[in-house]
């Protein structure tokens, strides 16, 4: 029976270590999770759909995934300029700027949307002379739901990218000059096609990050129904309501988005490992 | 091609140079440092006084105490997991091996405020368990197990995370050799293959105490907002602040803003020292 389902090995404790990790795995994450699509399940399918395709719900969508898109996209750019400037480049205070760059890993949200709210509200340290010079409002306006999900992404593209930029092999840039390319031709038909993989990897676990986010956003996003209101506000907004069922069917909704967003992740590591293979 | 020509192609003109530090340190200034500063300031705003007694009130040191509390039991509680996981998966070969490590790494890509509902909808009042758990006077949401259960879930990878790598890198060699001069599994594990892992492992459980006690959409949810019992720290300042009282909120907004320099400080020092151990790590 063992046998077949595992390899033979001279180390002790398979059972214990298997059967511990599959009873907590299942205690703590199946179960729950289970509870969350049998409670959606529970409406129907079309009780389900009629839940998910409200304006207010589809709204949103819209304002999440739109946003997250923006934050995920100015995070591509200056991740990867804060990435290529740590691996390339010498210059003071180095070691202290790329200790920085996990901080959005280890500040409390909550802690980063007060400080982000204050920074940009009318009468704060940005959103103050962004208001007076260009009468740009940012705290509760989906600008600043932008800032704080680029807040909270940015280390993951850095992260990603970082790694693969220092173990670039020097040679194949020496190889490219030496056939006499440009320092443009060079990053971009050497450089940066190495690179880019890691980028997308980047960008995705950015905007998937962003999508789910909640403590960082909703302190400066005003949320308005329709305008400023993020879709993990709008589950606890139906939570406090006491409709549970519907909690259930947005977040269900929002986690078989995040299981595609995860599929197609694998499937670009995937892809990057075979190229690199050639 | 002379060989100043090739360092010059080589490398970027210093103009481009000086252009993309001075972009990245910018955008860095603006995004990352500029919100921790604000922190600091909008809590010292009305002086060191006003801070101190935000921080000694009576409110705040519950939710100081109650983080605490929830800390000390996640953390462990997925340690223990995240090693026993690891050796699972790192030293044996066995079907559905990396639908496991998927499924372990699933609450990373759940939102923390679904982390939240799930335990809701199984354990709240009109919950799957909810009449049973009524019916033997146990209160799992809006209370301490509520807290915990939500703050396992979204710390549930770190340890593992963190481990897996840095063992597979590792082998099985030392262990096997162990076993063969006669230790006994336990043995093998504290003597051989405890001391391999100690700095990933306390790598895993620094992120894993940070996120633990600064987590807010999870907790939020199943907290009940019950002030002076059911408020973590993060909980706690989101009620200042929507009070205005913002020297308050930003008081204990700084606490665990220092917990989190602390954290990069531990982390980055880790890394320096023991950057080649930990290299499979940060590989991943």
């Amino acid at each position: 029976m063992t046998s077949i389902l595992k390899k033979p090995s001279v180390l002790p404790g398979f059972g214990l270590t298997l059967g511990f990790t599959l009873s907590y795995l299942s205690i703590i994450v199946l179960l729950p999770l289970g509870a969350l699509i049998a409670k959606a399940g529970s409406l129907g399918w079309f009780g389900f759909w009629d839940a998910v395709l409200t304006p207010r719900v589809l709204a949103a969508f819209q304002v999440s995934f739109g946003l997250s898109l923006v934050a995920a996209a100015i995070n591509a750019v200056f991740g990867f300029i804060v990435a290529w400037v740590l691996v390339r480049y010498q210059f003071p205070g180095k070691r202290l700027v790329d200790a920085l760059v996990d901080l959005p890993f280890a500040l409390p949200t909550a802690v980063a949307g007060i400080a982000l709210s204050a920074l940009y509200a009318p009468n704060g340290w940005i959103g103050k002379p962004l208001n007076e010079l260009f009468g740009l409002k940012v705290a509760f306006t989906p600008i600043g739901i932008a800032i704080a999900l680029t807040f909270i992404g940015l280390p993951f593209v850095v992260r990603t990218v970082q790694p693969i930029l220092q173990e670039l092999p020097p040679e194949e840039e020496e190889a490219a000059v030496s056939l006499g390319a440009t320092r443009g031709q060079t990053f971009w038909r050497v450089v940066f096609p190495a690179v880019l993989p890691a980028l997308v990897t980047g960008f995705a676990l950015s905007f998937a990050r962003g999508v789910g986010e909640y403590g960082s956003v909703i302190f400066i996003a005003g949320n308005m129904p329709g305008l400023t209101e993020i879709l993990p506000l709008l589950i606890v907004i139906k939570l406090e309501q006491f409709d549970y069922a519907g909690a259930a069917a947005v977040g269900t909704s929002m986690l078989l988005v995040s299981f595609v967003m995860l599929l197609i992740l694998n499937i670009l590591q995937h892809w990057m490992r075979s190229r690199h293979a050639r | 091609m002379p060989a100043n020509a090739t360092a010059s192609a080589l490398s970027d003109p210093a103009w481009m140079r000086r252009l993309l530090i001075a972009t990245a340190l910018t955008f860095l200034g603006l995004f990352l440092l500029l919100p921790l500063v604000a922190v600091f300031a909008e809590a010292l705003r009305r002086g060191v006084f006003a801070y101190w007694v935000a921080l000694v009130e009576e409110d705040a040191l519950a939710a100081i105490k109650l983080t605490l509390i929830v800390a000390v039991i996640a953390v462990p509680a997925n340690l223990v997991f995240g090693v026993a996981a690891s050796w699972c998966v790192t030293k044996f070969d066995f079907r559905g091996k990396n639908l496991l490590i998927t499924l372990i790494d699933l609450p990373f890509s759940v939102s923390p405020v679904i982390s939240g509902l799930i335990y809701v909808l199984l354990f709240g009042l009109s919950g799957l368990l909810g009449p049973y758990l009524k019916s033997e006077g146990i209160q799992i949401i809006f209370a301490v197990p509520g807290l915990v259960l939500a703050t396992i879930f979204v710390t549930f990878p770190f340890v593992a995370r963190e481990l897996i790598p840095l063992m597979q890198e590792q082998g099985s060699e030392e262990e096997e050799a162990a076993l063969v001069l006669g230790a006994s599994g336990w043995q093998t594990f504290w003597r051989v293959t405890l001391p391999n892992i100690k700095w990933g492992l306390l790598y895993g459980v620094l992120l894993c105490n940070a996120r633990a006690m600064g987590e807010f959409g999870a907790v939020s949810v199943v907290s009940g907002h019950i002030r002076g019992y059911t408020n973590t720290m993060p909980l706690h300042v989101e009620i200042l602040y929507n009070e205005y009282n913002f020297v308050a909120a930003f008081a204990v907004a700084s606490v665990l803003a220092m917990l989190a320099l602390v954290t990069l400080v531990a982390k980055t020092a880790l890394e320096w020292r023991f950057g080649a151990e930990l290299a499979a790590t940060r590989h991943k």
